[in-house]
């Protein structure tokens, strides 16, 4: 995830939601699962920012990407170095604006980062659920975010929002419930992997599955972490969330040392940055969350009920549509977009497209882009004025 | 709106299914919709018009026109519209095809090279002309196929396509009645409203 420039020991800009807590929502109602068990109880963290209004119209929700949480904007502390993760799009005078929107942001069912997932205690057994975290979809999340409307009194979204694994979540909405979502915002996504992504995804489980410290998932119980295998898989990933370009630009072919030393330590820039950024993650994220996550990606294909016809799947949808691609992301590249796209249009759907021109691959959904801002911005205003929501001052 | 836009307006028919190729800022669409229930998508591929269109909540995908109009299948929409975009494209004349291809009526706007003031530009003066419908330099336009009033009546002749209407624009007004009788001399705009046959 790229860096941010302002860091909470200096003032707080303006543009900034401020500091933010996380809570916790329990739920008791089982939940049925895709894979066709059932989740008996289970806990979502997730954050709010803004003010939502007397009539519970103005709710934003924000769907996260395979290794984001519910912390999408702000500080968590006064010394938290980095903003939640979609800060450059979250605050006063954003895209979203908190100044309009009651944003909300979760971490979905089995995520590592506070809801219930593979490092929470299995109420069965008493042990933790490890490896045996029933599988959960696309689908399971969005039945569990509803639950989590619910539960905030929010029933229809002013827009829900998601780029990459969040867009998925966000198309599947427009499906679910297409009666709770007035608008949907899906950015750098795609409607079903390809065999090139499911392939990527595989080589990242495997890099986890084979590491010896893996213990089939029992690593919890046998205090160690696959942190070789998580910090393969990372790598991988990350090398798919730039582009060429991005990466040539950042580190080109620079040796960290004048000389090349004729081994296999790290010798150009690129191994050097890779590494940092493969165990930064490998100490931060739970190995059964990244396998469970990147299943799901692999499994989301709305159309394949429907032999195949995207159009027919999407039929359900009511809303209005804005989908937003990079020219330069190859991990979900603009023709998967445009796939969408198309099957919104042969639905009858109202839907407006823009194609970014930006350097930065996949990781462009996180970046402030003047022109993805403008869009962005554009459509969120309009969604404002829609909904007749007045302006906070 | 602009002259051409107004005059199109009055021939969209009350709640009909329109693509609006080059759409620019969608006030066309725009209006359209609020006031004759019109239905549709425009298309665009500058970053400005596509953000107006945004803005004013008109759906619009982002899309070169020379790549075809592939993604709408056949007789999906009453009306095509495209203004101002025949004369920047590589293949006018494939692209008509492809309108008709999509719906039944077209309704297209060009800049008339034939106008006496480019006639004059060229004749006289000898240089490429420069006007308001044609502002660009001969080498940094985008406009690549100049046509003339003439010109594409003969090419609709030649596909068999019905003219049912055509007028023509001359500065910001409707035309004079020098325009109507002499439109490829006197048209500064021209507009044509075109119908595959049945």
């Amino acid at each position: 995830m790229p860096d941010s420039s302002v860091t909470a020991s200096e003032p707080l800009p303006r543009s900034s939601v401020g500091l933010v807590t996380p809570q916790i929502a329990h739920f008791d109602t089982p939940l049925p699962l895709a894979c066709g068990k059932v989740l008996p109880a289970y806990d979502l963290v997730y954050e709010t920012y803004g003010t939502l209004n007397a009539e519970r119209s103005n709710a934003v929700l924000i769907c996260h990407a395979l290794s984001g949480h519910h912390h999408a904007a702000g500080y968590h502390s006064a010394d938290e170095a980095k903003p939640g993760w979609w800060d450059a799009h979250i605050g006063p005078g954003k895209s979203i604006d908190t100044d309009h929107f009651f944003v909300v942001s979760l971490n979905n069912l089995g995520g590592c980062h506070g809801s219930t997932g593979p490092t929470s205690p299995n109420p069965e057994t008493g042990r933790q659920w490890g490896p045996d975290f029933p599988m959960v979809t696309v689908s399971d999340w969005v039945k569990s975010q509803a639950r989590l409307a619910d539960h905030l009194g929010i029933e229809r979204f002013a827009a829900a929002v998601g780029g990459s694994l969040g867009g998925m979540q966000v198309l599947q909405w427009t499906m679910a419930y297409p009666e709770r979502v007035a608008n949907a915002v899906v950015i750098a996504a795609t409607p079903r992997l390809s065999a090139q992504n499911i392939a990527f995804n595989e080589v990242a489980r495997q890099a986890i599955r084979s590491d010896t410290e893996f213990h089939d998932g029992w690593y919890g119980e046998q205090h160690t972490v696959p942190k070789r295998g998580l910090k393969l898989a990372r790598m991988v990933g990350h090398i798919t969330y730039l582009s060429e370009d991005a990466m040539g630009h950042k580190f080109g072919r620079d040796l960290r040392s004048e000389d090349l030393n004729f081994g296999y330590d790290v010798e150009f820039q690129v191994e050097s940055y890779l590494r940092y950024q493969g165990d930064a993650f490998s100490t931060t994220f739970d190995a059964n969350t990244y396998l469970l996550m990147t299943k799901a990606l692999d499994y989301f294909d709305p159309a394949a009920i429907h032999g195949g016809d995207l159009a027919r799947a999407l039929a359900p949808a009511q809303c209005p549509f804005l989908v937003v691609s990079f020219t330069t992301d190859w991990r979900f590249p603009p023709s998967r977009s445009r796939e969408l796209v198309d099957a919104l249009i042969s639905a009858g759907k109202p839907v407006s497209y823009a194609n970014i021109d930006s350097p930065h691959g996949h990781d462009a959904f996180l970046l402030p882009e003047p022109r993805y801002c403008a869009v962005f911005s554009a459509y969120m205003n309009r969604v404002a004025r829609d909904l007749g929501l007045p302006e906070i001052s | 709106m602009r002259a051409d836009l107004e005059l199109i307006y009055d021939w969209v028919p009350e709640g009909a299914h329109v693509l609006d190729l080059a759409c620019g800022d969608g006030v066309l669409l725009d209006t359209l919709s609020r006031r004759k229930q019109v239905t549709g998508y425009g298309l665009e591929i500058d970053p400005d018009g596509l953000t107006a269109c945004v803005s004013r909540g008109v759906s619009v995908i982002e899309h070169n026109l020379d790549d075809g109009l592939g993604s709408f299948a056949d007789n999906t929409y009453d009306l095509v519209i495209m203004t101002q975009a025949l004369q920047a494209l590589r293949r006018p004349d494939r692209m008509l095809d492809e309108m008709m291809r999509v719906a039944r009526e077209g309704i297209i706007t060009f800049p008339n090279f034939a106008y006496w003031r480019h006639r004059v530009y060229l004749g006289i003066r000898g240089y490429m002309p420069v006007s308001k419908s044609l502002p660009h330099a001969w080498y940094d336009t985008p406009n690549i196929h100049l046509s003339t009033f003439n010109d594409f009546e003969h090419l609709c002749r030649e596909k068999g396509l019905m003219i049912v209407d055509r007028a023509v624009g001359v500065g910001d007004h409707r035309g004079h009645w020098s325009s109507r009788l002499w439109p490829n001399l006197f048209g500064e705009i021209a507009i044509f409203r075109v119908r595959r046959r049945p």
